[in-house]
């Protein structure tokens, strides 16, 4: 089971839940059949910090390489092909030149089948890097890091997904992936193929905007959502009414509590601060093993 | 000589619009007969890569001297390679003022990108 945890807005506490989430899992009893230890991705390669909280040592480590076109000026007749199909304007003609944009493109090789002269060939490009391996609880951990300057983090989290979810994950055997914030590409790809969706939100204007957008995202993917209230009994009842107008279930409320924030503000994870929430998560995956099967 | 200036609306009278990749629209303008057309920018709702594929259009229609507020990297490599020439709008606020700034010379000549880019990368 693929379980996403995204917000729309950023700081509402995607990783606190999704850490903790992952160790209520991890940290019970290792040889349960129930609940085996969890798969960790932290997929907000812009941003990645799961790895602070889950204190993963790193073992193996992989580039995120994309193919970028590089064109032969000989060969090239300027006829434009290429910069029609494609669809980031990552390849220009102007008069008689045919530029790259290496930042604007997503290394989908298009262009290279549509030239006609076969004057396009494909080079490889480092974006970031792909790093794995275990925590201390027996956690496999990987994490996605785009290198400073590159803006394109779509095709870092869809080679960290196929690089670190085992193909041959045992039934029952779940995943986490901790998505970056927002509702544009990167968290689309970091979602897609999620079996559900827990959208982790704050009780405030701001909160409820953004997550009705994540909403919109989680029915457009056509994934069953759930929301977490984090920093509950600040702001307004609107979150509420919207998950009950919409029909999405409250699965958990952390309140608004200055121990946690300073827990979470020293690297610990909310399962540390108050362990009484690993329970409260084994319900929350109980609760979502029920909405999978019943969207099903 | 045929001039491009980024506007705001569809009329010589328009305000500019500084942006050149997302401006709204590029008005052409005869400088001798003040005859003009206006074009839609193709690129103006684009995701991503408005500079290369604005610069495309406008290159496509071969004025002298493109006007505009900004051209970002993108936007000045495509049209430099097209061997546009790129002017700053200065003080101009409509298109017609910023023609008639052109014509009198008083606007400054872009040699390199004016901007980091709006993409988030560098």
């Amino acid at each position: 089971m693929r379980i996403a945890v995204a917000s729309g807005k950023g700081g509402t506490g995607k990783t606190t839940v999704a850490t903790s989430l992952a160790l209520s899992l991890a940290q019970g009893n290792p040889h349960s059949r129930a609940f085996p230890a969890p798969v960790f991705l932290d997929c907000d390669v812009e941003g990645p910090n799961a790895h602070l909280f889950l204190a993963p040592q790193f073992d193996r480590q992989q580039d995120v390489v994309i193919l970028i076109p590089r064109v032969d000026a000989a060969k090239c007749t300027a006829c434009g092909k290429c910069a029609e199909v494609c669809e980031y304007h990552a390849i220009a003609v102007l008069g008689k030149k045919t530029l790259v944009f290496p930042q604007l493109c997503h290394g989908c090789g298009s262009c290279t089948l549509v030239c006609p002269e076969g004057a396009i060939s494909e080079e490889p490009h480092v974006i970031g890097l792909l790093e794995g391996g275990v925590t201390a609880g027996g956690m496999a951990f990987a994490r996605g890091v785009l290198n400073v300057g590159e803006p394109m983090a779509t095709p870092a989290i869809r080679q960290l997904k196929k690089w670190a979810i085992p193909a041959d994950a045992p039934d029952g055997s779940v995943v986490i992936l901790d998505a970056p914030p927002g509702t544009s590409c990167p968290v689309v790809e970091a979602v897609r193929g999620a079996d559900y969706l827990l959208l982790v939100t704050e009780p405030t204007p701001f909160g409820l905007h953004d997550l009705r957008l994540a909403t919109e995202v989680a029915s457009e993917l056509g994934i069953p959502a759930g929301v977490v209230i984090n920093r509950d009994g600040i702001g307004d009842a609107g979150v509420d009414e919207f998950c009950v107008a919409a029909g999405l279930p409250v699965l958990m409320r952390i309140p608004f509590d200055r121990a946690i924030a300073e827990g979470i503000a020293r690297g610990r994870t909310l399962i540390e601060v108050r362990p009484e929430y690993r329970a409260r998560f084994r319900a929350v995956l109980a609760e979502i093993g029920k909405g999978t099967r019943r969207s099903r | 000589m045929k001039v491009i200036v980024t506007a705001t609306a569809p009329e010589l009278e328009a305000a500019v619009d500084p942006r050149f990749g997302r401006g709204a629209y590029f008005i052409a303008v005869d400088t001798d007969t003040l005859k003009w057309q206006a074009h839609e920018n193709p690129a103006v709702n684009a995701s991503g890569g408005a500079g290369s594929q604005a610069a495309q259009f406008v290159a496509r229609q071969s004025a002298d001297a493109i006007i505009s507020g900004d051209f970002g990297p993108n936007a000045y490599l495509a049209l430099a390679a097209a061997e546009a020439k790129m002017y700053l709008l200065g003080p101009s606020q409509t298109v017609e003022e910023a023609v008639a700034n052109f014509v009198a010379g008083e606007l400054v000549r872009v040699e390199a990108p004016t901007g980091a880019g709006h993409h988030g990368g560098r």
